[in-house]
């Protein structure tokens, strides 16, 4: 239907006399602006290069393949988390009980091994349900419950979420998952560690979802200005609503990752794991102000970070040094995003002077 | 009722708390008329054209489009009824780029079963902007720019060309010249005069006498949420229209 009345606009518009010229073109040859932006746009990239490069020359050890195979699963529990963080970011909010909701669906799987349910499937299918509920529970919150202040639902939920944690496992651990968990976090195939596979699909699948098809449209429209979206036709609430609980999904297939990895149910499994996501995110170059971000770069993001904690440690740099590192490069990140901002500005300042 | 008429409201009240917004308006729309909604600031236009556009409700009375009561509960309710807004401050998304901003809210997917999660034809977007841009005969600009890079003109070219290729009976456009420059502003002029011809009906709201008179067939001015008159714009009417929104006579 669309379709049909754009085609009508041809015979009925016959304003062709002049075409006036409003193509950008002039207005943004500004080179340096241009390719200013273009650096930062890329940055994640650039400079976990340039940390490999930087690490591999100050230990010899770096670039072993045991090394960065270590490296890979140690990350992929924050990968996991970035993945799912970045989506809720993107809709200018954060979800910050994440590492809750991991130690949740952990106990929960502990629970079931308890009760003699060693069903591989099962454990996998609460790992993701569970977080989706969680998730959606947030959203819910948020966008019908009227609370309008992400950060502060999501500090609620991971007190929540942990204390549920902490109550059903009664405080103590359960030794030993389902051997499908175990393999989920344990295992390789072909030497490349099985939830290095994991990170890598859930990364595909989010890539796809978020660049080619509508939903990615309309989250990044929503995050843009969410009652512009709103007004041009774009379920708002539902969008929202859609992010907190794959957000929460991750936190399921991170909570996976980490029972398999401890062979064990731990009510304190991921504590503190949803700073890391944030850093991460935040590190990839998203906005906090929302409507910016790529699902790569919430990946390298997280890589970022894993590279930092690896080479200190390996460096035998003290743990209380790789803190303030992480935290310096979130601020870096952070007015990274301030000066992409002013680039931004500028190029639409030139593009204007240019039409007058 | 007179098959001419496109739009009619009728006894619109709006109020907000003890502010009395639309205190009983009247508006009737022609078959390809272009009508210049003129008044103060706070006299109630927007008030009405968003009711009409249907971002907000009135508390009484009720809109009919081409005879039928239309009962309008969100944007895309008046959108699929054929009116099509294009509102002041907020008519395109800064981080998308220009087709998107195009076809934003009537994207098709493939396959259709898999709704919002199935894929986007960029290429077919970027090809229709252009082919829509190209029968305005307005300058295509690059599907593939993000629009927040863009000129405040640039930005309103691409608006207001979503609003006039997919609207089939009414184009309301919310000060549409406001942020543009002089080449600009006879661009958009242009489109606007262009629209009668497709059979749409125009409601411009606008505080530049000079557009009002190049373009409007009749001129409606509002005042303290009440109609105060109505004259057809010509360049020896501007002091009675200027009289009756100040509210001299």
């Amino acid at each position: 239907m669309s379709s049909t009345n754009t085609d009508s606009v041809a015979g009925a518009a016959n304003a062709q006399a002049t075409t006036v010229e409003l193509d950008s073109s002039e207005a943004l040859k500004a080179p340096g602006i241009r390719l200013g932006l273009r650096i930062l746009r890329t940055g994640p990239a650039v400079i976990l290069i340039a940390l490999i490069i930087i690490m591999s020359f100050l230990n010899e050890y770096f670039l072993t393949v045991r090394n960065l195979q270590n490296l890979l699963t140690q990350t992929t529990m924050i990968a996991t988390l970035a993945l799912g963080q970045l989506l809720v970011i993107i809709v200018r909010g954060v979800d910050v009980s994440v590492g809750s909701v991991l130690g949740l669906t952990v106990v929960l799987s502990g629970l079931m091994m308890d009760s003699g349910i060693e069903n591989g499937p099962l454990h996998v299918v609460v790992f993701l349900s569970v977080g989706a509920l969680f998730g959606l529970f947030n959203g819910f919150m948020i966008v019908k419950g009227g609370i309008p202040q992400p950060l502060i639902v999501t500090v609620a939920t991971l007190g929540i979420g942990r204390g549920m944690a902490l109550l059903l496992s009664g405080g103590t651990e359960h030794i030993g998952m389902a051997p499908l968990v175990q393999g989920a976090g344990n295992g390789s195939i072909a030497g490349i560690p099985v939830p290095a596979i994991l990170v890598a699909f859930v990364t595909l699948v989010l890539a796809v979802l978020t660049l080619r098809t509508l939903w990615g449209r309309w989250i990044y429209a929503v995050g843009g200005n969410p009652d512009v979206a709103g007004w041009l036709g774009v379920p708002r609430d539902r969008v929202i609503m859609s992010c907190y609980m794959l957000s929460g999904v991750t936190a399921g297939i991170a909570g996976l990752i980490y029972a398999g990895r401890t062979d064990a149910a731990s009510p304190l499994a991921g504590v503190g794991m949803e700073l890391d996501a944030v850093t991460a995110v935040i590190i990839g170059g998203a906005s906090l102000f929302g409507g910016r971000g790529h699902i790569v770069n919430a990946l390298i993001g997280a890589l970022i970070i894993g590279v930092i904690r690896n080479g200190l440690n390996l460096m035998s740099v003290s743990p209380f040094w790789e803190a303030i590192a992480i935290g310096t490069s979130i601020l870096l990140a952070l007015e990274l995003d301030v000066l992409r901002r002013y680039f931004e500005e500028k190029l639409r300042a030139r593009a204007a002077r240019a039409m007058r | 009722m007179n098959s001419n008429v496109v739009l009619e409201v009728r006894n619109a009240v709006k109020s907000y708390g003890f502010v009395t917004a639309l205190g009983g308006v009247d508006l009737t729309l022609h078959k390809g008329e272009i009508l210049a909604l003129l008044g103060d600031n706070g006299a109630g236009k927007t008030t009405l054209v968003r009711a009409i556009s249907g971002v907000m409700q009135l508390d009484e009375g009720d809109i009919h489009l081409a005879g039928e009561k239309l009962v309008l509960s969100s944007a895309g309710d008046a959108r699929r009824a054929g009116i099509e807004t294009v509102f002041q401050n907020l008519a395109v998304l800064d981080n998308l780029d220009v087709s998107s901003n195009f076809y934003i809210g009537r994207e098709k997917t493939w396959p259709s079963w898999m709704g919002p999660f199935g894929f986007l034809n960029k290429a077919r977007e970027a090809t229709g902007w252009v082919g829509a841009a190209n029968n305005l005969g307005i300058k295509a600009l690059n599907p593939g720019q993000e629009i927040g890079l863009m000129s405040g003109g640039q930005r309103q070219a691409v608006a207001v060309a979503r609003a006039v290729a997919f609207a089939s009976k009414v184009v309301i456009l919310d000060e549409p010249t406001a942020a543009l420059g002089v080449r600009e502003s006879a661009q958009v002029l242009r489109l606007i005069k262009s629209l009668p011809e497709r059979g749409v009906s125009v409601i411009l709201i606008s505080h530049n006498m000079d557009h009002v008179v190049q373009v409007a067939d009749r001129a409606v001015v509002m005042r303290q949420g009440r109609i105060a008159g109505s004259a057809v714009p010509k360049k020896e009417s501007i002091p009675e229209l200027i009289g009756m929104i100040m509210g001299a006579t």
